[in-house]
């Protein structure tokens, strides 16, 4: 295997957590994920730099994320696709129809890296993509190193253009 | 029982110009015709995520007292926040529940249970400083400390139904009002 394979088949929660700091997130409002728990939420939870809120459900982040965004303070939702789900209504009425630039971090369990997710056997799944593009929420599938390039960048655009964004973890994070 | 909007000019006459406060719904319906202040916030998009709100702006702007107008519909679509709020803990938020027993603005049906014990499951959910309050003399009497002790204070308001008629909801979720206070709240 060379090591352009093992950056392809890999993806460190030590790398998202460093690009997301790099654009500037200091708070994370979430829910735990078995996708992400060992990853991405436990390491965040023990980094100086950034403030972990503890949701009991994950709708109640919008709302946190809305009011923080008033001060520009960056915060990231962290939640698993099915809690995606359940916030739908507020997706749509918090971050969509007032335009906030709320960063949604959402862990897609059971999906297999390398696979067109629109294709997941698991409804749940495959209609990811399609709510989001109803929702004009444009959206950046993370499942190798080479993708976590993309994730400063976007967090950066949308409080630029205050606008949603989706950040779609489709590997589990190695600590 | 309270008559809401007289409770509610109570409140107003305390509020100070640097508070932050954020309305939902019937609450809101009549604190916008009692204040008019670049710093009243109306939550809308998903009901009862005020308190949600409210605590994002309690911790971007922790100079500023925060006050959520909720209600009793509202929060009980959302009771998990009082846990959430007790965690975090914000010193600077304070919560009222404008307790009616009913959806009104959905019409006016009865919640589930009328009888409620909001400020017990406030208390329970790890909120200290709580309290029930059903008449003005004692809103009165309490309103300064709810208003100033360090959060978070929670207070149920028990408060007769209002009207079921129509609301301006354009003008209070405007662009331009949501644009007006993020300009005044970072102002100094």
């Amino acid at each position: 295997m060379t090591l352009t394979d093992a950056a392809a088949d890999s993806l460190s929660g030590r790398s998202i957590i460093a690009a997301i700091k790099r654009a500037g997130i200091r708070t994370v409002a979430a829910v735990p994920d078995i996708h992400t728990a060992r990853g991405l939420l436990m390491p965040i939870g023990v980094d100086p730099d950034l403030t972990v809120i503890r949701t009991c459900k994950e709708d109640e982040c919008l709302g946190i994320a809305a009011g923080l965004s008033y001060g520009d303070r960056r915060c990231l939702i962290l939640i698993q696709y099915t809690g995606f789900w359940y916030a739908m209504n507020a997706i749509r009425g918090v971050a969509v129809e007032q335009s906030l630039p709320i960063c949604l971090m959402v862990g897609l369990l059971n999906h297999t890296p390398g696979t067109d997710i629109g294709q997941a056997k698991r409804v749940g799944l495959r209609a990811v993509k399609p709510a989001l593009e109803a929702f004009g929420i444009p959206y950046h599938l993370i499942e190798s190193e080479a993708d976590v390039a993309k994730i400063a960048p976007a967090i950066d655009d949308a409080y630029r253009t205050r606008h949603p964004v989706a950040i779609l973890i489709g590997r589990s994070p190695e600590p | 029982m309270m008559d809401r909007k007289a409770c509610l000019e109570i409140l107003r006459r305390h509020i100070t110009d640097d508070q932050i406060v954020v309305g939902a719904y019937s609450t809101a319906n009549d604190w916008i015709q009692l204040s008019d202040r670049p710093l009243d916030y109306y939550f809308f998009g998903a009901m009862g995520l005020a308190s949600s709100h409210a605590l994002g702006l309690a911790l971007a702007f922790p100079e500023r007292r925060v006050v959520v107008l909720d209600g009793d519909g509202s929060l009980l679509m959302n009771l998990g926040t009082l846990v959430t709020i007790a965690a975090v803990a914000p010193k600077n938020l304070t919560h009222f529940v404008g307790h009616n027993g009913s959806y009104e603005a959905n019409g006016g049906l009865p919640l589930p249970n009328r009888a409620v014990d909001l400020a017990g499951i406030a208390r329970s959910a790890g909120i200290a400083d709580t309290r029930d309050i059903r008449d003005l003399a004692e809103f009165e009497r309490e309103v300064v400390g709810l208003l100033t002790r360090p959060g978070p204070v929670f207070a149920d308001l028990w408060v007769e139904q209002g009207p079921i008629d129509a609301r301006d909801y354009a003008g209070m979720y405007s662009v331009e009002r949501r644009t007006a206070f993020r300009e005044a709240v970072r102002r100094p």
